[in-house]
């Protein structure tokens, strides 16, 4: 029995969410009573296995090939495949990136598995391992647990676990040369590349005020606009308004937007779907107008009014020009 | 081209959830079900291929009777015929899912599968890779853009913090579309009516000799998330609601 931790590089750099990861299966496999151990696949990481060697895990592997130098689903595959059924872990770990979200289920599929995925926490009771993800775009929570024997494969959403709790110590270093069939790997990728820069740096803001799906229509934005001018802040959004086309994407926060972290943010007519959460929980004083009191944003949220947000923004515009 | 769009049918997103009494789903009597929204983009990634290269749009859907109710949609907004999988997918995991959705589909040979990211009820977003992989084709996720070639295709790929990359497989392959890759069409009621004589193939789980096997993973328990953080909550007449409300960031938070 034992814990692996499949962690993500690119060029010679961590995800950052790799060493939450690292966290969780280090404190997983200490509450099975077993030892973590963990993998970084890619060309030219001796200098990240090294850094890895100085954590407390069991063994570290670096899985280094040339098709492994730029990510393809077949080849990460393949050469994990192969690694896992020769470790035999019990549970697997990696974190829920678009990397991993892309190569997962296929790894899991060829390997007789369901990987559970985005996975926010844990519980470990009598030896056995429950993962809790969210249902329904986060209204609802949900207790997984696993079938059969190992290996169980799991994800887990970025900022569940805590990078900076990775406990230091030693490990020794196990390189493996995978044997990867180049004609196995169907999909050729360019270099990745980065759209011109951004007009609106939301990162930088102290206030934001930012706007959902329950705007209906893109002529009621002006209606948020001003609520954002009588604040004196900036306007965001989340993603569903930006793919409508309703905001430029420059101005979405979550997930695949920016992340921020300002004084205050105002959230009006967002649910609160995870993608949404997670590009802005950093906020030091969060505020959201809603009409469903169970919304998930009035989870993260200090305060909230719960109404029908063209009633509430009017007054709200009226009750802020008043205190000035 | 012959692509095929594989949608799910999900309850609306403004659904009121409650928990079933035996505490492993939700009570599902009540509920209002729409077209997953992240497939919504899929079928409209297809239907502009098709207008462009020519071909066909086969929207392949599996759940109970009520998803015919979405599958006639699909057909209204331009796809040719549909395949229905009537079974009750419920709290299916997505591998079981997609055995069903890989048998559904042998005999069709499409060049192109397209799917959604994720689904709004269960959310793996597993699904469309899982199918890619049982029927042994490249695949590639969260895609912003394609562009079809003579026997390949050229897509653009989302990587996280603003990065993309474009990518180039043979085709058949599988795709699994990012949300908001175009504006979203609206059924013509021209459509409506002559999405009533289209084709929809009936299948199910025995008739396509898929055996249930044992789930490798079980949900035990569905259950409202407990609130974390101490929520200050302004209800009732909005003028008096908003004046609490600035009152309180202006002296208490102090942000304003």
């Amino acid at each position: 029995m034992s814990v692996l931790a499949v962690l993500e590089q690119r060029a010679g750099v961590w995800n950052r969410a790799s060493f939450e990861t690292l966290a969780a299966a280090q404190q997983i496999a200490h509450e099975l009573g077993t030892a973590a151990s963990a993998v970084v696949l890619g060309q030219g990481i001796h200098t990240l296995a090294t850094d890895l060697a100085t954590r407390q895990l069991e063994s570290v592997y670096a899985v280094e090939h040339d098709l492994l130098n730029n990510y393809t689903p077949d080849a990460y595959t393949v050469a994990l495949e192969a690694l896992i059924t020769r470790l035999g872990p019990t549970v697997v770990l990696f974190p829920h990136t678009y990397q991993v979200r892309d190569f997962l289920p296929k790894l899991a599929t060829r390997l007789g598995r369901v990987a559970v995925s985005d996975v926010v926490s844990h519980h470990v009771q009598d030896g056995a391992l429950t993962l809790v993800r969210q249902l329904f775009q986060g209204k609802v929570n949900v207790d997984v647990g696993f079938g059969g024997s190992g290996p169980h494969l799991a994800s887990l959403q970025a900022g569940a676990y805590r990078a900076d709790r990775v406990l230091e110590g030693t490990a020794s270093v196990v390189e493996i040369a995978p044997s990867i069939p180049p004609a196995d790997v169907r999909t050729r990728p360019d270099a990745p590349f980065r759209e011109s820069q951004r007009a609106v740096d939301l990162g930088a803001a102290e206030l934001i005020v930012s706007v959902g799906r329950g705007i209906k229509e893109a002529d009621n934005i002006p209606l948020i606009e001003r609520l954002a001018q009588v604040l004196g802040a900036e306007l965001a959004a989340s993603r569903p308004i930006c793919d409508a086309g309703w905001l430029p994407m420059e101005r979405q926060v979550g997930s695949s937007g920016q992340t921020v972290a300002p004084k205050m943010y105002m959230a009006v007519g967002i649910s609160g779907a995870i993608q949404h959460l997670v590009g802005m929980k950093g906020a030091r004083t969060v505020v959201a107008i809603n009409k469903d009191a169970n919304a998930p944003i009035f989870e993260v949220a200090d305060y909230g009014i719960v109404g029908d947000l063209f009633q509430v923004v009017p007054a709200l515009i009226e009750a802020i020009q008043k205190s000035k | 081209m012959k692509i095929i769009v594989a949608i799910k049918q999900v309850p609306s997103r403004d659904s009121q959830l409650r928990i079933a009494g035996s505490g492993k789903w939700i009570e599902e009597a009540d509920l209002a079900y729409e077209i997953n929204e992240p497939d919504a983009y899929a079928l409209e990634a297809g239907l502009q291929l098709k207008e462009k290269h020519g071909g066909e749009v086969v929207v392949l859907c599996a759940g109970p009777e009520r998803a015919g109710q979405s599958i006639r949609e699909a057909l209204a907004k331009g796809a040719d015929r549909a395949i229905h999988v009537e079974e009750d997918m419920g709290t299916l995991d997505p591998l079981a899912q997609s055995r069903l959705l890989a048998a559904a589909v042998t005999g069709e040979s499409p060049d192109l599968i397209l799917t959604g990211l994720q689904s709004d009820d269960l959310g793996y977003g597993q699904t469309g890779v899982i199918l890619a992989e049982l029927l042994g084709l490249p695949h590639a996720t969260i895609i912003m853009e394609v562009e079809a070639r003579e026997s390949s295709i050229r897509v653009k790929r989302e990587l996280e913090d603003g990065w993309f990359q474009h990518i180039e497989m043979p085709l058949p392959a599988l795709l699994a579309v990012q949300s908001g890759i175009s504006k979203l069409r609206y059924a013509t009621l021209m459509g409506i009516k002559k999405a009533k004589s289209k084709e929809v193939r009936h299948v199910s789980a025995a008739s396509l000799g898929v055996a249930p096997a044992a789930p490798s993973i079980v949900l035990q328990r569905v259950y409202l998330p407990e609130r974390t953080k101490r929520t200050q909550l302004f209800e009732g007449d909005p003028n008096q609601a908003a004046a609490q409300l600035v009152e309180k960031l202006k002296f208490e938070a102090r942000v304003i």
